[in-house]
């Protein structure tokens, strides 16, 4: 038994089985976060107290009989999440010193499943970016190799399950945020179906996209979180009431009869020599497991960036007008109201934020509405559209989930590049699908000494989470390749 | 030229941001070729498209006009993160000019 490496499964069996007590577990962990964090930057923030006070929770409900499916399990959590008593910082200076007075219905699942949380994570600004460098409060780095991005935004989430200083986290995905940070530090991050997960206490980014979902070092652990976090909340009027099919302990180990779609339009061609190959060995490992591939076409998935850079600013300006200096966070004061609400926005928003409050405004101010948001609506249509017609010839659909491996520091200084990075996921998100990615190899950056890990995404029809975690379950059994990789730090 | 596409100072109001003729400078040319990156969403055909505001069909539901106490701040933890308080309320710069 190690808690530091051993599966959420493992630790949780061992936990309820009392072979080892949550308590146990946290004092394991918690040195080895504060020397590990020292050089990853995962966390902004970490709560040894109430990790000691959840595990000694979890040991008195364990002892009494309870049977707890994340019982002792070290988990963190992204910082646009609240959790009473922590700092709940989106990554801004706008909310640095901002308190959660409530718990996200999320985040009290997973305690009430017997999680033990380890801290809080760093993340891109308000969620808005795909390398984490937007954070205002402190610099991540990828476990794989610390002179690169971790991905974003859900940065830390990532880096800390790929570093081993979590065993899960929760991130949040708009258009991307945890599926390609996931592939850059070689851990499985999953997007339910936009609706599965309550939101409430979910700082809010671009409404009608943004949807929690897990990391984890393997797919049964995402799919352990997924059962708990999973299905109607009350307190988020958005959160889709129907069944939720559980996953975990139901995943599949071959993929005879699943037929696999391959889209023409995210082709192979655009990538470097050394991804490709990798792209290509995970499509020949489908088939080896028994798949079919099938050819298909989303002809609109190339208006998918468009259309996304319009539907998330918009929604972004809307949701981001509550940070006025008024009922929380940073106050800049100025002559009168007006002048406080400019100033305060102007110090406690960053560059990425602002562009895309800018953008958003434009895009919803009177006589652009109809060319600009009301166009990408019905955009979002026909790429929804061809997503469904897609699905009638095959079951899931696989793509890079990024568009190259992590890359260094400073090396995108141009907003449009790195919006590019998310071209393979974000039609998925404007249909609302479930979407996962997967370790899938490693590849060698030309401007690297280390292979760095790719992922495969794997994307299904909606509220079809159970399917798609089994076809990722079966790929990663057959494979393995997270474990080829070991990481720096 | 994209530069001089968006009338950043007139946007930044609107967005009760205040900006510097630095940040003018720099978002200007940004924001114009994101459009002009936008701009090949002409060419896509959305005639007789319905637009979607979100992707899973959802329809008006009501609840019963309860309270839910698990939903509802004390005062004094409602106002714990505000800039400034005085008694029970938010305070804020003055609003209305005076009279003069």
């Amino acid at each position: 038994m190690d808690p530091l490496k051993d599966s959420a499964r493992a630790i949780a069996r061992d936990v309820n089985a009392r072979t080892t007590s949550a308590a146990e577990v946290a004092e394991a962990l918690i040195p080895h976060v504060e020397r590990v964090d020292a050089q990853l930057g995962a966390y902004l923030e970490l709560t040894p107290e109430l990790m000691r006070e959840h595990a000694r929770r979890v040991d008195a409900r364990v002892a009494a009989g309870e049977n707890l499916p994340l019982a002792g399990v070290p988990v963190a959590i992204k910082d646009n999440m609240c959790l009473t008593g922590t700092r709940t910082t989106a990554g801004s200076k706008i909310l640095e010193t901002f308190v959660a007075p409530y718990t996200a219905t999320a985040v009290q699942r997973l305690l009430d499943a017997g999680a033990l949380p380890i801290g809080k994570t760093n993340l891109d600004e308000f969620a808005m970016g795909s390398s984490g460098e937007n954070s205002a409060l402190g610099l991540t780095r990828n476990p794989y190799d610390l002179d690169r991005v971790p991905g974003g935004s859900s940065a830390g989430s990532a880096s800390a399950v790929g570093g081993f200083e979590a065993t899960l986290s929760l991130g949040s995905d708009t258009g991307g945020s945890i599926r390609e940070p996931a592939a850059f530090c070689n851990v499985v991050g999953f997007k339910p179906t936009y609706g599965r997960v309550s939101r409430y206490g979910l700082i809010a980014f671009a409404s009608s996209l943004d949807q929690i979902g897990p990391f984890a070092r393997c797919v049964e652990d995402a799919a352990l979180v997924y059962d708990v976090i999973a299905g109607k909340d009350p307190l988020d009027a958005t959160s889709v009431d129907r069944e939720v099919e559980p996953a975990a302990g139901a995943l599949r180990d071959d993929l005879r009869g699943v037929r696999v779609g391959v889209v023409k339009e995210f082709t192979l061609d655009d990538l470097d020599a050394a991804s490709r190959a990798v792209y290509e060995a995970a499509y020949a490992d489908l088939e080896r497991l028994g798949a079919e591939l099938v050819d298909v076409t989303l002809p609109t998935a190339e208006y998918g960036l468009a259309t996304y850079y319009l539907i998330a600013p918009a929604e972004c300006s809307s949701n981001l007008a509550r940070f006025d200096g008024v009922r929380y966070g940073l106050r800049v004061d100025g002559a009168d109201v007006g002048e406080m609400y400019e100033r305060t926005r102007a110090a406690g928003f960053g560059p990425e934020v602002k562009r895309r409050i800018l953008i958003g405004t434009y895009a919803l101010s009177s006589g652009y509405y109809d060319a600009y948001y009301l166009k990408a609506q019905k955009a979002r249509t026909r790429i929804a559209e061809d997503f469904a017609r897609a699905f009638e010839r095959c079951d899931l659909i696989v793509s890079p989930a990024a568009s190259s491996p992590a890359f260094r520091f400073n090396a995108k200084s141009d907003p449009v590049t790195m919006y590019l990075m998310d071209y393979y996921t974000i039609p998925g998100s404007l249909a609302g699908l479930p979407s996962l990615s997967v370790p899938c190899g490693a590849a060698l950056p030309e401007d690297g000494t280390r292979p760095m890990p790719m992922g495969l995404q794997m994307t299904s029809p909606l509220f079809t989470e159970r399917a798609l975690l089994g076809y990722a379950h079966a790929y990663e059994r057959a494979t393995m390749h997270a474990e080829k990789l070991t990481p720096v730090a | 030229m994209p530069t001089d596409r968006i009338d950043i100072r007139h946007v930044a109001r609107l967005a009760r941001l205040a900006l510097t003729d630095d940040e003018i400078a720099t978002f200007g040319p940004q924001l114009g070729s994101l459009m002009t990156h936008v701009d090949a969403l002409a060419k896509l055909d959305t005639e007789n498209v319905a637009a979607t505001a979100q992707v899973i069909p959802s329809r008006n539901v009501q609840r019963e006009d309860a309270i839910r106490p698990e939903t509802i701040l004390p005062r004094d933890v409602a106002l714990q993160n505000a800039p400034q308080v005085q008694g029970p309320y938010f305070r804020v710069p003055r609003i209305i000019a005076e009279e003069g």
